[in-house]
């Protein structure tokens, strides 16, 4: 894992230098973290980088895994969709095993720490013996925004109990007696889905996955998944074709244990057909690298999601100095702001003509591009991330005080 | 003259943690009435919060209030009064939360009737700013020294001093001038920098723009 040093060319060295001031405060402190899974996730992949950091600036991180059965995870899935809006029927007895759940856990963890960051919904539970004097706080990473009331309001009598909730974005937030922050998700800027490249490894990557580079590249990477709207993209790339010279690049999932995403990407590829300049590709979940250098060539970056959590790929685009148009949805407005930081579109025919336009106005669209990538340097990277949750330690450690000098 | 502080500038950062309060506004009543409600750390997040992170993209004076009236309500005539409330003229939290109150209601008793509400997804959020501020390993003891850590500081350091100097004491200064004018009785420079319009700049030009003042300034002061 990266040490905290080789962060700084990415996030500068003011932001290292303030996050050994912040953790100096909190040195020898236990911060426990609590999910359900060690691998796979955007949760465990945010730990796995944070956790050695937090190590190496003299925090003592912890990370415990609530553990259950596939009975378990069945209801938790339940749980998970219907805060994202998906309609769930939940039964009592389902509500009956996640308290049973909840109560074998809490047998076998061990949850004394001074600090717990408990998330999402798996193991919120765990609340029932948080130990004296732990602050402990609810890190949600859903979007609760259309969250069915069932499901909340049985969560919710456990999340009133916490110290503090934490939020990616402020639509997410819910009527609750306690505090709740936004600490948005980040990107690792030393992973290989997004470290600096050389042109040699870029070519050798778009050379191998035999992607031509002789026009300028639009590119959209994600799941075939309707609400990313691969279908509108080819639309609104055809419309633009008659004008300019360009190649369009779909890059998703293979989707094979996904009924509805390998029917969507039948149908991108039938909406491809017959046109040489639109290449569908699928590369495997692991193809980090592959995705990176993919970006890196691109003239333009499409994300034209018609509904979106944090999409936190926005970043991802911004992050390689990229032009980005992206549907205004989600956590999206708050990694672009329009015609500054990148393109917020609405429909098809705003996605076309900001395409043609970013294509022809070259200076116009670099000078997107950087200020995108200085506002994910800014906002969005993984130092960033844990500064929050430091500071955020450090609040409910001194007392929940407006303003504290360190 | 003298060449050395007798008080050393020592430079800080200020940090903010952002908590969301719940509550949202829909029309221009509700945001007025939210901004009557809102205590200092409100104000704070949504006037101060909006000069730093804009600040490397463009010279921006807006502030969260006027960016939403003006591109999500789209009342064009408010959206440009409350861009152009100088929130650097005011002395206190409480000064720029009148000012905006002021626009609002003026602007509602001008135009009496339902205004345009939002739909929901576009609705504005009241934030607070938990602050911190940290020392950092720059200090100046004299020109040179300061112009070294003016060079090296990051641009939160850049806008505690700059910008939030001026809501404590000495109210409406800016740490820089006042620096310059209690160790050094530097009226020259203090004048120049604290005439800066920090509108017109990005923090980071602001910068260029100090640095070159005081290198100016470096001469004379030598030769005094």
């Amino acid at each position: 894992m990266p040490k905290i040093e080789e962060y700084a060319p990415a996030a500068g060295r003011s932001a290292i230098e303030e996050l050994k001031i912040i953790a100096e405060r909190l040195k020898g402190k236990t911060i426990l973290n609590v999910n359900s899974t060690a691998v796979g996730g955007g949760v465990a992949e945010i730990l796995n980088r944070m956790l050695p950091l937090m190590t190496e600036l003299g925090i003592k991180p912890r990370w415990e895994l609530v553990k259950g059965g596939e009975d378990f995870y069945a209801v938790t899935k339940k749980f998970h969709n219907a805060l994202h809006g998906t309609r769930q029927e939940l039964t009592p007895a389902d509500f009956q095993l996640y308290r049973d759940t909840q109560k074998a856990n809490l047998e076998t963890l061990n949850l004394d720490a001074d600090i717990a960051l408990i998330h999402d919904p798996q193991p919120a539970g765990l609340i029932d013996k948080k130990p004296a004097g732990a602050k402990w706080i609810w890190r949600c990473h859903i979007d609760l925004s259309n969250r069915q009331d069932d499901v909340w309001e049985f969560l919710r009598g456990y999340v009133s109990r916490y110290d503090a909730a934490v939020i990616s974005a402020p639509a997410f937030s819910q009527a609750l007696p306690i505090q709740q922050f936004q600490v948005p998700p980040s990107i690792d800027p030393l992973a290989d889905k997004n470290r600096e490249l050389s042109e040699e490894e870029i070519s050798a990557v778009l050379r191998r996955l035999e992607i031509p580079l002789d026009k300028p590249l639009i590119t959209q990477v994600s799941r075939f998944d309707r609400l990313k709207d691969p279908l509108g993209v080819i639309e609104a790339f055809k419309k633009i074709q008659p004008y300019v010279t360009a190649r369009l690049l779909l890059v998703g999932g293979s989707a094979d244990d996904d009924p509805e995403g390998s029917q969507v990407l039948a149908e991108a590829r039938a909406a491809a057909e017959g046109v040489p300049d639109i290449i569908v590709l699928c590369l495997p979940p692991t193809a980090n690298l592959e995705i990176n250098a993919i970006q890196r060539a691109s003239t333009i970056i499409l994300q034209k999601s018609l509904k979106e959590g944090f999409g936190l790929t926005v970043s991802e685009a911004l992050w390689k100095g990229k032009p980005v148009i992206a549907g205004a949805v989600g956590g999206i407005p708050l990694q672009i702001t329009h015609k500054y930081s990148g393109i917020l579109t609405r429909t098809i025919d705003g996605t076309a003509y900001w395409m043609k336009r970013l294509l022809h106005e070259p200076a116009f669209a670099k000078k997107l591009g950087e200020n995108g990538r200085e506002h994910v340097r800014e906002n969005f990277l993984l130092t960033r991330h844990l500064r929050d949750y430091l500071l955020l330690a450090l609040y409910l450690e001194s007392g929940k005080q407006d303003f504290i000098h360190l | 003259m003298k060449t050395t502080a007798a008080a050393p500038f020592k430079f800080c950062t200020r940090l903010t943690l952002t908590e969301v309060t719940g509550r949202k506004a829909f029309n221009i009543t509700e945001l007025l009435e939210g901004i009557k409600a809102a205590d200092d750390a409100v104000i704070y997040h949504h006037t101060h919060r909006f000069i730093k992170q804009s600040h490397h993209l463009v010279p921006e004076g807006a502030n969260d209030f006027a960016y939403w009236v003006a591109n999500t309500v789209q009342a064009d005539k408010l959206g440009e009064e409350l861009t152009s409330i100088d929130i650097v003229r005011y002395n206190s939290l409480a000064d720029i939360r009148g000012a905006f109150v002021e626009v609002l209601e003026r602007h509602l008793a001008e135009n009496p009737g339902p205004g345009r509400t939002v739909a929901t997804g576009r609705e504005f959020h009241f934030m607070r700013a938990i602050r911190f501020s940290l020392p950092t390993e720059c200090s100046a003891v004299d020109y040179e020294s300061f112009i070294d850590c003016l060079r090296n500081v990051s641009a939160s350091s850049l806008y505690l001093h700059v910008f939030e100097a001026r809501l404590r004491p000495p109210y409406g200064v800016d740490d820089f001038s006042h620096w310059f004018r209690t160790n050094f009785n530097d009226e020259t420079v203090g004048r120049e920098i604290s005439r800066l319009d920090p509108y017109s700049y990005t923090l980071e030009s602001l910068r260029r723009r100090i640095i070159r003042i005081i290198e100016r300034r470096l001469p004379e002061v030598k030769n005094a």
